[in-house]
């Protein structure tokens, strides 16, 4: 029996099923009531923007599903409104260790670093991250219709508008929406239906995932760890991971081999000897059991007329890395603000090819990141075992071998260096145009980040404050923290999504600046200045 | 890198990662007969470039502790 028992939302008969004038259209629909979804609805409602967010399904996914929560998408989700809620429930892991057979390779400690409101790394259960987003989507109740028990039969994709067939318990109805956004999961039922080439590569290798409940802790202190074995003696040539969720829950993820049978490898008589190898005589109780397999691929383009994908329907990879999820938050960060823009007839042509961009050059770089972390894991040859293991061997007391082992590289966001919104800068700054902005402490108290995100920003480390239309300034000439990390006498535009898109000298006149708003957003510059 | 010592730091760096993936892909299709032969390949190359033979010495002598 699941330690979580979700809610049942029940299903509420939407205008479109009760007499009188139809409603809409609608500004943005959403598919799936996922992280993803839920996340899009919150980032548009925070702009003002007003959507119906439907999902076939009735409550939060069973099962905890993705767990580990990564820096920058903690960022995220604190500009959405549930960071501190997060950080309060979840498991701030630091120490991790990496073993090989009956050793122990080497550990790292993962220092709090004290510049930064959030943690590198917290682990939490997908359906508490869910809940936590139902609840912050209810503070917007004029903004987000969530309609549950509401599936996607049929999508037309039209020149300037989405409808939408949609079946429910109470009958068929349809509604129609300037964009639709599909947030419909790594099985996504859109995009299937809209035969989108979707390739990649499947990895043949079986893993079974087991949460189990256990009082007392597997590890020598109180503090939680993250321990990964590559051949462990519990678990003959095969890899496994362990990892803190609240609730005393722990994640055991063990590799089992292409040959598993994933109906047999489910059944409780397989389950309780192999989790009991790994923790003894402790008590424990299984939470969660899945056998699964898993590809690592994405779409050629994201942005398909006015149907958009994010989440794991445009991309999905290995789990190595904790890469699908935090991923997929950072595609919420990415378009919410370039869809609210464009909705409101801000924004240039090319603001929504940009959203397609910047994350399939993300999902490129997880893709790439976890597939190597799954080909460490499984090496394809004898050969590629021997390079593995003597990697191995080596890692106990040679750093750059140390470097080698892979167990995954933890999500790190990307930069968007180079691509179509950013203005290249003709200055060096600590910080170059493209990358997320680093969090710092504020002397009055709080953080940097909570100053930025939302609209557009531009901060100041030096005396000059130049106003630019449409841009909020802010000093910060006399904070040390900020000026440490950003450097002194430099602006900084920054992004709805906190990420730098252009870095001047403090004295660069207010039109330049300007010049650099209307590139960010969407407009080509250089080619109008040309013509 | 000086005569006979081997360094203690990573040299690899940032590149650590593409480098593995380039020497697995390397291996490629190849049997396991074909796979060592290019391995010794390789690591003749390699020794060529680094071409201090004390250097070589320490590493043949830190592989063979294992």
């Amino acid at each position: 029996m699941p330690r979580h028992c979700p809610k049942e939302h029940p299903f509420k008969t939407p205008p479109e099923l009760t007499a009188g004038a139809p409603p809409g259209p609608y500004r943005v629909a959403i598919i799936g009531a996922g992280p993803i979804g839920l996340a899009m609805a919150i980032d548009l409602a925070l702009q003002g923007i007003a959507s119906v967010v439907l999902d076939d399904n009735n409550q939060v996914s069973s099962g905890s599903r993705a767990i580990c929560w990564a820096k920058r998408t903690l960022e995220i989700f604190d500009r959405l409104g549930i960071g501190d809620k997060m950080l309060e429930k979840g498991v701030t892991w630091k120490i991790g260790r990496l073993f090989h057979g009956e050793k122990e390779v080497y550990s790292f400690d993962l220092l709090p670093d004290d510049a930064h409101k959030m943690p590198a790394f917290v682990n939490l259960q997908q359906y508490y991250v869910e809940e936590y987003l139902l609840e912050r989507a209810a503070d917007f109740e004029d903004l987000i219709d969530i309609r549950w028990l509401s599936r996607v039969m049929r999508e037309e994709n039209r020149e300037d508008s989405v409808t939408l067939h949609i079946e429910t318990p109470e009958g068929d109805y349809s509604l129609n929406a300037e964009y639709a956004i599909a947030c419909d999961g790594a099985r996504s039922s859109i995009r299937a239906r809209m035969g989108l080439k979707f390739e990649g590569q499947h990895f043949e290798e079986r893993f079974l995932i087991t949460d189990i409940e256990m009082e007392e802790p597997p590890f020598e202190s109180a503090a939680p760890e993250r321990w990964f074995w590559f051949r462990p003696p519990f678990h003959s040539g095969h890899s496994a991971l362990l990892h803190k969720q609240p609730d005393n829950i722990y994640r055991i993820d063990l590799q089992l081999g292409p040959d598993a049978d994933p109906v047999a490898e489910v059944a409780l008589d397989r389950v309780l000897p192999r989790i009991r190898a790994i923790v003894g005589d402790r008590p424990f109780a299984v939470d969660w059991v899945s056998v699964y397999s898993f590809t690592c691929a994405m779409l050629d383009q994201f942005v398909h007329g006015r149907m958009i994908f994010a989440g794991d329907s445009a991309h999905v990879v290995s789990p190595f890395g904790a890469r699908g999820g935090n991923g997929g938050i950072q595609d919420v960060d990415n378009l919410g603000w370039k869809l609210a823009a464009i909705l409101k007839g801000k924004a240039g042509p090319s603001l929504l090819a940009s959203y397609d961009e910047e994350r399939r050059h993300g999902a490129r770089e997880n893709i790439k990141n976890s597939a190597r972390a799954t080909d460490f894991m499984t090496p394809k040859s004898d050969m590629g075992m021997i390079f593995r293991n003597e990697i191995l061997n080596l890692a106990g007391d040679l750093p750059f071998a140390r470097k080698l082992v892979n167990s995954g590289r933890l999500s790190v966001p990307c930069s968007l260096a180079g691509m179509a919104l950013q203005t290249a800068a003709k200055i060096d700054a600590p910080i170059a145009p493209g990358l997320p902005c680093p969090d710092a402490p504020l002397q009055g108290g709080g953080w940097l980040l909570n100053h930025l995100g939302g609209e557009f920003v531009l901060l100041a480390t030096g005396k000059s404050l130049p106003r630019v239309e449409n841009i909020k300034c802010l000093p910060m000439s006399r904070e040390e923290a900020v000026i440490s990390l950003y450097g002194a006498d430099l602006l900084y535009l920054i992004r709805p999504d906190q990420h730098v898109v252009g870095v001047f000298a403090s004295d660069t006149e207010a039109g330049v600046i300007a010049g650099a708003m209307v590139r960010a957003l969407g407009f080509a510059v250089e080619k109008e200045k040309v013509a | 890198m000086t005569g006979g010592t081997l360094s203690a730091e990573d040299r690899l760096g940032a590149c650590g990662d593409d480098f593995y993936d380039l020497l697995i892909r390397a291996h490629d299709g190849l049997d396991f007969t074909a796979s060592a032969a290019l391995n010794v390949r390789l690591l003749l190359i390699l020794a060529n470039e680094i071409g201090d033979f004390e250097t070589l010495k320490a590493a043949v002598q830190r592989a063979s502790e294992g």
